[in-house]
């Protein structure tokens, strides 16, 4: 009895947390998919359940493969972009340069500014007009005499969306580079020593000493980048608006809520939106807590 | 820092046993740092130089030049546009940050120093809401709060923001909170203080990081939050973000304007990023668990 009096406080002063997530989190997760399980289409009717019919009927629609082939696209270019630049930024700076405060600071402060005000300033650098009406970086490119490297950016059909990961590169490396530079930062210097007193050569030592202690520094940032870009919306509607030439699935999730009034339709968008993340964001949670416990 | 190491090893400093360790030298890892400052300011010059530029200097040929004439009238244009917008956002974004700090607190108290059974399973529920993309909560959260009669006001903003901050507030405090030794809460306990009582004079007293880094990390991502405003604020309520983007798409916008209007928008967390960075980077580091 005197153990439950002594940790009963403790559960009472946390509960109104854990109500609002259940309810916020769980609860709404669980009303989101029930509602893609309904044929509610406008905002009048009740909706029928229809069990995975919109799930399975979304696949028909072509903007949603676009969107999806947008998003696998922009995934693979930006987590790929942020983590090299990201890894070479902590590289060229872990063993202490002149002036490192400095550099962090510029590197880091795209993350404290937002997708929607960048966006501004990115649209206009990646504008698609060239030569006589270039303005931003086609401009630029022409002025320096690099007229072959103009394109047309993010209107681009088929690599539109590669262009599109540029400017979320630029706002996420200086975070990655961070990641990297505290996981370079924690490999004791002893070992180090260690190994090129046992004759290592410095990129021995790097592969065999410090890139395993890197694991799991890139692992969370695999994990961060990934879960940042399968939900990505700001930035796109800022650069782009709702152009299909840029639809990803949240956007097209937007879309179907307030230009079609779908409530359903947006229910299964988002549905696959919160899957996709769930499928790699759970594993790494799972490991977190085990490796939390262990130590 | 080990004591054993005596100085970080730099290029010119090394020691005698390995003579020919290959090294980066020094001044080509610096230049190549600073070619990407170059790159990563780029966005900047154009944003300060289009903004104080007149409407007759807008030809795509002067496009990366100074303006010849220096100009605050799109800053002035700008500021009018968006000043409700930026009134919005601090309602939204003060007592959002402040009441997630107090949450944050407490949640993170318990659940590394007054545990429950289970507490850690509760603590692993809540992280998942950390990652949950909020599109998958949010016709049900707009239909709830169509319900309960806050939808498309700034309480309804608040709600939302101190909700789904919960799990990243929790986390801070409560890896901060680790690091206080058990046997101050032992010897609290000792002396009949009750949990409230441990809170309140042993554990806030020295909670002042703590909430420095969760204040500005909310603050920071309310003021730049665009999802959350676009689906639950209306036209009266609309923060800086939805605004900035109702200017910047419209066609008929100059850029000097639009360019303006991007800076003013960002000012408020790029003051608090200069000036505590610091608290800033360690929200930023808690935001990858313990990686």
């Amino acid at each position: 009895m005197s153990r439950v009096r002594r940790w009963l406080p403790g559960l009472l002063l946390v509960t109104p947390s854990i109500i609002a997530i259940a309810v916020f989190v769980y609860g709404m997760l669980g009303w989101n998919f029930r509602l893609a399980m309904t044929d509610q289409h406008d905002e009048i009717s009740t909706g029928e359940f229809v069990g995975l019919e919109n799930f399975v009927s979304l696949w028909d629609q072509e903007r949603w493969g676009i969107s999806v082939r947008h998003a696998i696209v922009f995934t693979a270019v930006f987590v790929g972009g942020a983590l090299i630049l990201g890894w070479l930024l902590a590289f060229l700076m872990e063993k202490g340069i002149r002036g490192e405060g400095g550099f962090r600071t510029i590197y880091l402060f795209p993350m404290a500014i937002s997708f929607v005000a960048t966006g501004v300033v990115w649209r206009w650098l990646m504008n698609s007009g060239q030569d006589d009406q270039a303005v931003g970086l086609n401009r630029l490119f022409d002025g320096l005499g690099l007229d072959f490297l103009q394109n047309s950016w993010f209107r681009d059909q088929d690599w539109g969306m590669a262009a599109m990961a540029i400017p979320a590169i630029w706002q996420m490396s200086g975070y990655v580079m961070a990641l990297f530079l505290a996981g370079f930062r924690g490999v004791p210097e002893e070992l180090r020593e260690a190994a090129r007193v046992d004759g290592c050569r410095e990129w021995q030592v790097y592969r065999y000493v410090v890139l395993p202690f890197l694991r799991p520094v890139t692992l969370s940032a695999l994990i961060i980048l990934g879960h940042i870009s399968l939900k990505v919306f700001d930035l796109i509607v800022s650069v782009s608006g709702k152009q299909i030439i840029t639809d990803v699935p949240a956007v097209f999730m937007w879309v179907a809520v307030f230009d079609s009034h779908d409530p359903a339709k947006g229910a299964t968008i988002a549905a696959y939106i919160v899957l996709s993340v769930t499928v790699f964001v759970v594993p790494y949670l799972i490991w977190n807590a085990r490796r939390e416990r262990r130590s | 820092m080990t004591t054993a190491v005596a100085a970080p090893p730099r290029a010119g400093n090394q020691a005698p046993k390995a003579p020919r360790r290959a090294r980066w030298p020094v001044y080509l890892r610096f230049t190549l740092l600073l070619g990407f400052i170059v790159v990563f300011l780029i966005p900047v010059y154009v944003l300060l130089v289009t903004s104080f530029k007149p409407l007759s200097e807008a030809d795509p040929s002067q496009a990366w030049s100074l303006p010849s004439v220096w100009t605050t009238e799109a800053w002035q244009v700008a500021w009018e546009r968006l000043k409700p917008g930026i009134a919005n956002s601090f309602l939204l974004a003060v007592p959002g940050a402040l009441i997630s700090a107090a949450l944050g607190a407490m949640n993170g108290f318990v659940l590394s120093k007054w545990r429950f059974p289970g507490s850690d399973l509760v603590f692993t529920l809540f992280l998942f809401g950390m990652f949950i993309p909020y599109q998958g909560v949010m016709i049900p959260l707009v239909q709830l709060m169509v319900t309960l009669g806050v939808y498309g006001g700034i309480p309804g903003l608040v709600l939302a923001h101190v909700v789904y901050g919960i799990p990243i507030c929790t986390l801070i405090f409560r890896n901060y909170y680790v690091t206080i030794p058990d046997e101050l809460m032992e010897a609290s306990r000792v002396d009949g203080a009750g949990m409230l009582r441990t809170f309140w004079s042993i554990v806030l007293p020295v909670s002042g990081p703590a909430f420095a880094v969760v204040i500005i990390w909310q603050f920071t991502s309310m003021w730049n939050d665009f999802l959350f405003a676009v689906f639950l604020t209306g036209p009266t309520s609309w923060p800086t973000t939805v605004m900035l983007n109702n200017i910047a798409g419209a066609q008929t916008v100059p850029y000097s304007q639009q360019m303006a209007a991007a800076i003013i928008a960002s000012v408020p967390t790029m003051v608090v990023y200069v000036l505590l960075g610091r608290f800033f980077m360690r929200g930023l580091m808690a935001g990858a668990l313990k990686g």
